[in-house]
């Protein structure tokens, strides 16, 4: 079967570039094709920027022309919507933002900019990146590519479906809890979370600021280490931006997995998780000792705490971040208020949806007079715990080895109406968040023609060993070679 | 423990959202159902274990005070819901 060009990953259509054999306008215009032709199925954007893409592509043949390409240049991508785009509508999947053109660009678009990429659109997500199905959207939800009923995870729902379904070469997500993982794990496709202040979130529409951290979605690991190279480095715009001197990530993937130590945590392998899910990763497990691996089962006993933790500390950080839309200096305002106060709480009631509203509330709650030492306090402490837990298991282990999700992509609207049912999809996601520590998400298995995902984390500033392990892990296996058949 | 309505109130004053009576009784039920899942965090030992506020153990950072070029004010009044010669038009805060 001839690969489709919209198929192709950053490393085959960076070659084909580089030889003359292929154009960005003609990528281009094939993954724009094939975005008029499945779009109305997955609806992985808010917004398609076609004449944006076309005149980037075309300087990008002509860079490409004049011999000063970059890895990334003529590759069309997609940006969550949550990254500020300066002169392209920026709506966080919300109301409150629908008609917000941002006047600066976030310091990750401004690098892949400068690399000579090419942005097709702005992808769905949970509003304010606040969910795990992507159908919190305050504009519809997206469906994932390997079944059409199913959630593609969230809140990077869009970014990954597009990746999916070659609507895009790859997609740059956003992960407070899972958000990058979780749906590349749904969608079979890469998704990395780098160690928090790894890269710039200057630009990135703030939900917990502690917790937040901004990474690549693409169809396989290489190209995971060829976007990191792009957009990992210090900001001076982002205060928690970390001033670390760089590897070449692409290096790190040459190496094998022999004498590497895997901690592969029971905490990780829960009562009601996916049968199916336990298997293919524990399969995963055994191939990786075929390689040399020497694996070694462990604990971390705080792990079910995470979840409290998560949802004490990032709806009281949200709780904050989002007090800013008033409804005065941009977004969405009330039309008719009688008074200042009552245009605020309109705005405010009328602009956020369901979840939004309960986080906001649930935050407030934490950290109102009375309740801040028993809740958002005690979940600081116990994030001690959690992070000194991570720091002993990286003394014995070079990575950990578990499951991304209880469970593959779940039907749309089958957890909708229980809020705490969809809290749960992430409770092997968020540990990584909270101690700050890196994680990548890999196509490890199939289950009932759905993918599985398999999760690797390693200690702060570790990508290397991530990027070492997952590559191993996919030349050995053939799962992320699949694609959906849509 | 169930939040009453009338909590649920407080909070969304506190929180400046207006909210029907309809909502404030979904809330009700939600948050208490929520907030029951997070009293195992109270079943924790947490003697001597300092909070974290974020993990990257970073200090606050200042820089350099050198001009540098703003957004131009079209550009943010764009944006602005209501504006009038060249100012963002606010409501009255006092009545």
């Amino acid at each position: 079967m001839a690969l489709e060009l919209s198929d192709l990953t950053i490393g085959q259509a960076g070659d084909l570039l580089a030889q003359g054999d292929l154009t960005s306008t003609e990528l281009t215009r094939a993954v724009l094709d094939r975005i008029a032709t499945v779009e109305e199925r997955t609806k992985a954007f808010v917004t398609v920027t076609e004449t944006l893409a076309m005149e980037q592509a075309e300087a990008a043949d002509r860079r490409i022309q004049a011999g000063d390409a970059r890895p990334l240049t003529g590759i069309p991508m997609s940006l969550k919507d949550n990254m500020s785009t300066r002169g392209v509508v920026t709506t966080c999947s919300s109301r409150m933002l629908e008609n917000f053109v941002p006047t600066y660009d976030a310091t990750v678009v401004r690098r892949l900019y400068g690399e000579g990429a090419v942005m097709v659109g702005k992808g769905n997500l949970d509003e304010f990146a606040m969910g795990s199905s992507t159908e919190n959207s305050a504009f519809h939800p997206t469906h994932n590519p390997w079944d059409l009923d199913r959630a593609p995870g969230g809140s990077s729902g869009g970014p990954a479906a597009a990746v999916s379904a070659g609507e895009a070469v790859y997609s740059l997500g956003s992960d407070t809890g899972g958000s990058i993982r979780q749906p590349a794990g749904f969608c079979g496709v890469v998704g990395l979370k780098p160690t928090y202040g790894l890269v710039s979130r200057y630009g990135l529409i703030a939900f917990a600021s502690s917790l937040d951290q901004i990474g690549p979605i693409t169809r396989d690991v290489t190209d995971a280490a060829i976007v990191m190279n792009a957009i990992a480095g210090y900001d001076r715009r982002d205060s928690t931006s970390i001033d670390y001197s760089l590897p070449d990530y692409t290096q790190a993937l040459a190496k094998d997995v022999r004498g590497l130590r895997i901690g592969v945590p029971g905490e990780y392998f829960v009562d009601g998780m996916e049968s199916g899910v336990e298997s293919a990763v524990r399969e995963a497990i055994r191939v990786l000792g075929d390689l040399g691996a020497i694996v070694e089962e462990t604990s971390l006993p705080h792990t079910p705490q995470a979840l409290a933790v998560y949802y004490i500390i990032a709806p009281s950080e949200a709780s904050a971040n989002l007090a800013r839309y008033d409804g005065v200096k941009y977004g969405y305002s009330a039309k008719d208020a009688s008074s200042m106060w009552d245009a605020l709480e309109k705005t405010r009631q009328e602009g956020f949806g369901p979840e939004v509203k309960r986080r906001i509330m649930l935050g407030t709650y934490a950290l109102s007079a009375g309740y801040y030492d028993a809740y958002y306090l005690k979940a600081q402490r116990v994030r001690t715990i959690i992070r000194q837990e991570f720091e002993e298991a990286f003394q014995k282990f070079d990575v950990l080895v578990t499951p991304t999700s209880p469970s593959v992509a779940f039907k749309l609207g089958e957890k909708t109406k229980d809020p705490m049912a969809m809290y749960l999809n992430d409770i092997f996601t968020q540990p990584a968040n909270i101690a700050g520590v890196p994680a990548i998400s890999v196509q490890g298995g199939m289950v009932d023609g759905l993918p599985v995902g398999l999760q690797f984390t390693a200690s702060h500033m570790q990508e290397e060993k991530l990027l070492r392990i997952a590559h191993a892990y996919e030349q050995a296996t053939e799962w992320h070679r699949l694609r959906p058949k849509i | 423990m169930r939040l009453t309505s009338d909590e649920v109130r407080h909070i969304a004053a506190l929180a400046r959202v207006a909210m029907t009576d309809d909502e404030v009784e979904r809330m009700c039920g939600e948050l208490s159902d929520i907030l029951g899942h997070f009293d195992t965090l109270q079943q924790v030992d947490t003697t001597g274990a300092e909070p974290t506020g974020h993990s990257a153990g970073l200090e606050t950072v200042m820089r350099e005070d050198i001009a540098d070029a703003s957004t131009p004010r079209d550009d943010i009044l764009a944006n602005a819901p209501r504006s009038e010669d060249g100012f963002i038009r606010v409501r009255a805060v006092l009545e």
